[in-house]
């Protein structure tokens, strides 16, 4: 047998669990109590399309030195699924740890002899102490809880207190959730070997970053966006976005005199009824969004191409996911690229933001409230499955409250007044941008028919083909202007000068970063540079021109993002190569490491861990 | 006849509405449709209508789909805010407008193409909503402009100029209408103006979903013997249950009409509805022997008018999401963003 794992503050637990079985709050206070012990952790939850009844998975990376992308296999197997208990044995690092349920036996065969396995008769332990059927059920995750706690050194303290934040106002339940955690603590201690190998240690790791998934936090982006107005079709993994949405608005957006809402939330009977309404709002000035994952895009691509040619502001979140249909729909992907890039039919090409964590789907989900007011267009902020649903350790958000709504080139009554020249779809300025009115403005002025295509600069009903040519050439030039006011993309320097480069974006963030640390360990440097924004700005061309050879890492079949860079930056395809993930489960340093490392075979990079996908 | 500009000029004596409007300033461009189409008559009745009121006309926002129906604004309310949106789609961008700006008046107009095939759901949610707003059926059971396919209004059995006969059955969505909660439902003709023009201004002061199918015969293909929405069958078969007379609060009532036959309804604005009923057993706001009477009819072959349906105090969407009386729209930061000390509570709470 190898020998065991040993390790302080960075290792891999998974908890295997059946869905509906109260698992869930257990194990995500399981990573927050080590969080309050100053130790970053990751948690991902993988879940099935399904309620009650298949298997889900809770993956925490505990990792003093802040890698919170997903690592790859596990060094401490909570086993409490016997449906995929083969799976996730099989899963187990060499040398690593199994904790599973001991009270019906289970022959040696089912068994690993290169693992440390750890038996506890929990549901003897849970059927002794109690006899409601639910409270067996439920205790017996807080139980294991504290079974870890033993196994894992962990301080107790910490789990408590949160049992008594988690259970505040329901303070009955407070005493029970402590004795079940004792239960299974002083049960390990008096009859299991503790701690194991692998032990949490207090650190001041943790800062005053926050825990949040990016779903509330773009909600909450929405919120400071001055977003009014929001028309969603439940749809995994976006619904949570809408639900935070309503959440928040029912904390911060209700008048105190009149206890009136100041928003709107349509649940929609479709996606299309959901873009109509934001096109509606927006057209009427209100700040409106959807929330969507990619079936929702196909199905509002006609829509979209409206409010392209009709220059209408809307947002769009797309919480991206496989698809189409049930089951892949649960895992995570950044495949709608070029659905949203190029979204509708006609010449359309639409303002994409990609935001790396929830911080900045709170920055990018207010600020692309006023980009699409600036730029009169939909605005896609394209989340994932896996910051979106994922909680995930981030800056604090942050705002400055001297910052005010940017709303775009409109024509207000004293405009209109003062005789001010009211072309709808006139480029006054030069920059593409129009000015427009919101209706019922002036009595007698300002007011227009909105179409899609056959209209002039003063939007008078044409189908001149000169006009038509007029004005999409003028949407090119507003396409232009948007490369300046998209964020930035994020450069960084490898150590030493190199003709390598990488390009990724999004949820890669955190796997990018450590695998760069890890290659670099083996003399392997790259710049990379981080696209936060499409149309691309000139400096992520100016950073392939750099480079002999540039990685783009993304997750999805068809190298979606180097697709755009081609198309758009008139890029040699053999300048770009793809480095492809796109199994549902998020993205792994060692995935990248492994990859990038097999295209450069000139490099001596043999000790490398193999790649867990 | 698009070539003619339409002459701004006008008699200087033509008579001006409470806002010093005279009907001219109410007008649109001159209209692209077939000469003698229905949907030319409807959009002069809401012209009438609008002029009669003395609504402002940039407080008026008109939305339509696509079709020969979804054109017509372009034709009324020159003055007024007009969005030309996708096939079938009118209901959720009204929706969405609606919600940005509760202060102004929506007009939806749409087709029987628009409404009871490609947008038959967003018909419906929008009506079970309760979107404050007029929308108006302009109802021909044809494709008019991709050429004479039948549409889902189209009668079973009804004939198409080609001859063919349609075998499937029809949607009717004034019964659609009334079971998905709409609080103001009409079916007019566009042939009949006296009786339109009232409905509409009844429409218009109802405070939620109002709905008017209105029968408007396309000349070019469906005015044929055999079809069942044609000028002639429609007068043959018309059934008006009631005539309507808008009054607002300030006219007086002088006319006098025999005991039982007239109903007045009182609305949240003021207005008055009178109605003289010409079925002495119809009642307006008995919305399930309304269904009734009408499947009734419908199965004897007659087309019943008039004002159907009504409820005296409707409830609309804003009511129901319970929103603030300033439109969303002019809602400023202090109004709308909590700030940098709410956020940093919020961040404080997640550690």
């Amino acid at each position: 047998m190898p020998k065991p794992i040993t390790s302080v503050n960075d290792f891999v637990v998974k908890f295997a669990n059946v869905n509906g079985s109260g698992s869930a709050s257990a194990n995500t206070m399981f990573a927050k109590s080590i969080l309050r012990m100053g130790v970053p952790v990751a948690s991902r939850n993988i879940f099935p399309s399904n309620i009650q009844g298949l298997p889900t998975w809770y993956e925490v990376r505990i990792s003093e030195a802040g890698h919170i992308g997903r690592r790859g296999g596990v060094d401490l197997m909570v086993a409490m699924n016997p449906q995929t208990w083969d799976k996730d044995i099989a899963e187990i690092e060499p040398g690593g740890y199994l904790f599973y349920d001991s009270t019906k036996p289970l022959p040696k065969s089912k068994f690993r002899d290169d693992i440390s396995v750890v038996g506890m008769p929990l549901t003897e332990i849970c059927n002794a102490e109690y006899t409601d059927p639910r409270q067996r059920q439920l205790f017996k995750n807080i139980i294991y809880i504290g079974a870890l706690s033993a196994l894992l050194d962990m301080d107790v303290a910490a789990i408590e207190r949160l049992i008594g934040e988690q259970f505040k106002g329901k303070d009955k339940l407070i005493q029970p959730n402590v004795h079940a955690l004792h239960l299974g603590r002083d049960y390990a201690l008096k009859n299991l070997k503790c701690p194991l190998g692998i032990t949490v240690r207090t650190a001041t790791a943790v800062g005053n970053r926050i825990f949040i998934d990016g779903n509330s936090a773009a909600a909450l982006g929405a919120v400071y966006g001055g977003a009014t107005v929001a028309a969603w079709y439940p749809i995994t993994p976006s619904s949570s976005l809408a639900e935070a949405f309503q959440r928040h608005c029912g904390r911060y957006r209700i008048d105190p005199d009149t206890k009136k809402a100041r928003y709107a939330i349509i649940q929609a009977e479709d996606e299309l009824a959901s873009i109509g309404i934001v096109i509606g709002a927006g057209w009427n000035g209100a700040r409106a969004f959807t929330s969507t994952s990619g079936p929702g895009i196909s199905l509002m691509q006609e829509f979209l191409g409206l409010a392209y040619f009709a220059e209408i502001p809307a947002v769009l979140f797309d919480v991206q996911r496989g698809g189409p249909s049930t089951g892949m729909p649960t895992r995570t992907q950044q495949s709608d690229l070029i659905s949203c890039a190029y979204a509708s039919h006609g010449d359309t090409k639409h303002v994409l933001l990609f935001p790396e964590d929830p911080r900045e789907c709170f920055e990018m989900g207010a600020q692309a409230f006023d980009l699409a007011d600036r730029l009169q267009t939909p605005i896609f902020v394209m989340l994932d499955l896996d910051i979106g649903m994922n909680e995930w350790l981030c800056e604090p958000l942050a705002w400055d409250d001297s910052r005010k709504m940017d709303r775009g080139k409109v024509m207000n009554f004293a405009d209109l007044e003062a005789g001010k020249d009211f072309g709808r779809y006139l480029d006054v300025d030069g920059d593409g941008v129009p000015y427009r009115t919101y209706p019922g403005t002036h009595p007698t002025r300002g007011a227009y028919f909105t179409r899609g295509t056959t209209k002039d600069r003063y939007a008078k009903y044409t189908e001149e083909g000169p006009a038509y040519v007029d004005n999409m050439k003028r949407l090119l030039k507003k396409f232009e202007t948007a490369k300046k006011l998209v964020p930035a993309p994020v450069r960084r320097n490898a150590k030493q000068a190199t003709r390598y480069g990488a390009i990724y974006f999004g949820s890669t963030t955190p796997a990018m970063r450590e695998a760069l640390e890890e290659l670099e360990e083996h003399n392997i440097h790259l710049n990379t540079l981080r696209v936060r924004g499409f149309p691309f700005a000139d400096e992520v061309l100016r950073f392939i021109a750099e480079h002999d050879k540039v990685f783009v890492v993304e997750q999805n079949r068809d190298a979606q993002l180097r697709a755009l860079l081609i198309n758009e930056g008139n890029i040699d395809p053999a300048r770009l190569i793809s480095v492809l993930h796109y199994d549902g489960t998020p993205i792994t340093a060692r995935f990248i490491i492994s990859d990038i490392a097999h295209r450069l075979p000139s490099v001596a990079i043999t000790p490398l861990r193999k790649a867990v996908p | 006849m698009t070539y003619l500009a339409k002459p701004k000029l006008h008699h200087p004596q033509l008579p001006a509405n409470a806002l010093g409007f005279t009907r001219r300033d109410y007008e649109g461009a001159v209209s692209t449709l077939c000469a003698g189409c229905g949907h030319d008559s409807i959009s002069a009745a809401i012209i009438q209508a609008c002029f009669e009121l003395a609504l402002p006309p940039h407080r008026i926002a008109k939305l339509s789909g696509i079709g020969c129906s979804s054109k017509t604004p372009t034709y009324f309310l020159g003055a007024s805010h007009g969005f030309n949106s996708v096939h079938g789609r009118m209901p959720s961008v009204l929706t969405g407008a609606n919600l940005a700006n509760r202060d102004l008046l929506y007009f939806g107009v749409s087709g029987d193409g628009d409404s009871a095939s490609i947008g038959l759901g967003q018909f419906a949610h929008s009506i079970r909503r309760g979107v404050n707003m007029v929308y108006i059926v302009e109802n021909n059971g044809v494709y008019g402009l991709t050429k004479g396919q039948f549409s889902a209004t189209a009668d079973k059995g009804s004939k198409s100029k080609r001859g063919a006969v349609n075998a499937d059955a029809s949607i009717d969505m004034v019964a659609m209408a009334l079971q998905l909660g709409a609080s103001f439902v009409a079916r007019s003709f566009s042939g009949d103006k006296e009786q339109l023009v009232p409905l509409i201004k009844a429409a218009i002061t109802h405070n939620g979903a109002a709905f008017i199918d209105c029968i408007s015969p396309c000349v070019a293909f469906n005015n044929h013997p055999g079809s069942t929405k044609s000028f002639d069958y429609v007068r043959a078969h018309n059934e008006a249950v009631n005539r309507l007379d808008f009054i607002t609060g300030r006219e007086e009532i002088t006319a006098a009409y025999a005991p039982g036959t007239v109903e007045t309804v009182v609305q949240h604005d003021g207005s008055v509805l009178r109605l003289r009923k010409l079925h002495a057993d119809y009642d307006p706001h008995n919305k399930i022997a309304a269904m009734t009477y009408l499947q009734e009819r419908d199965a004897a072959g007659e087309v019943v008018t008039g004002l159907l349906y009504v409820d005296a105090e409707p409830e609309d969407l804003h009511h129901h999401l319970h929103t603030v009386e300033k439109p969303l729209n002019t809602l400023e930061e202090r109004e709308l963003i909590p700030g940098a000390a709410a956020l940093e509570k919020f961040n404080a709470a997640l550690r």
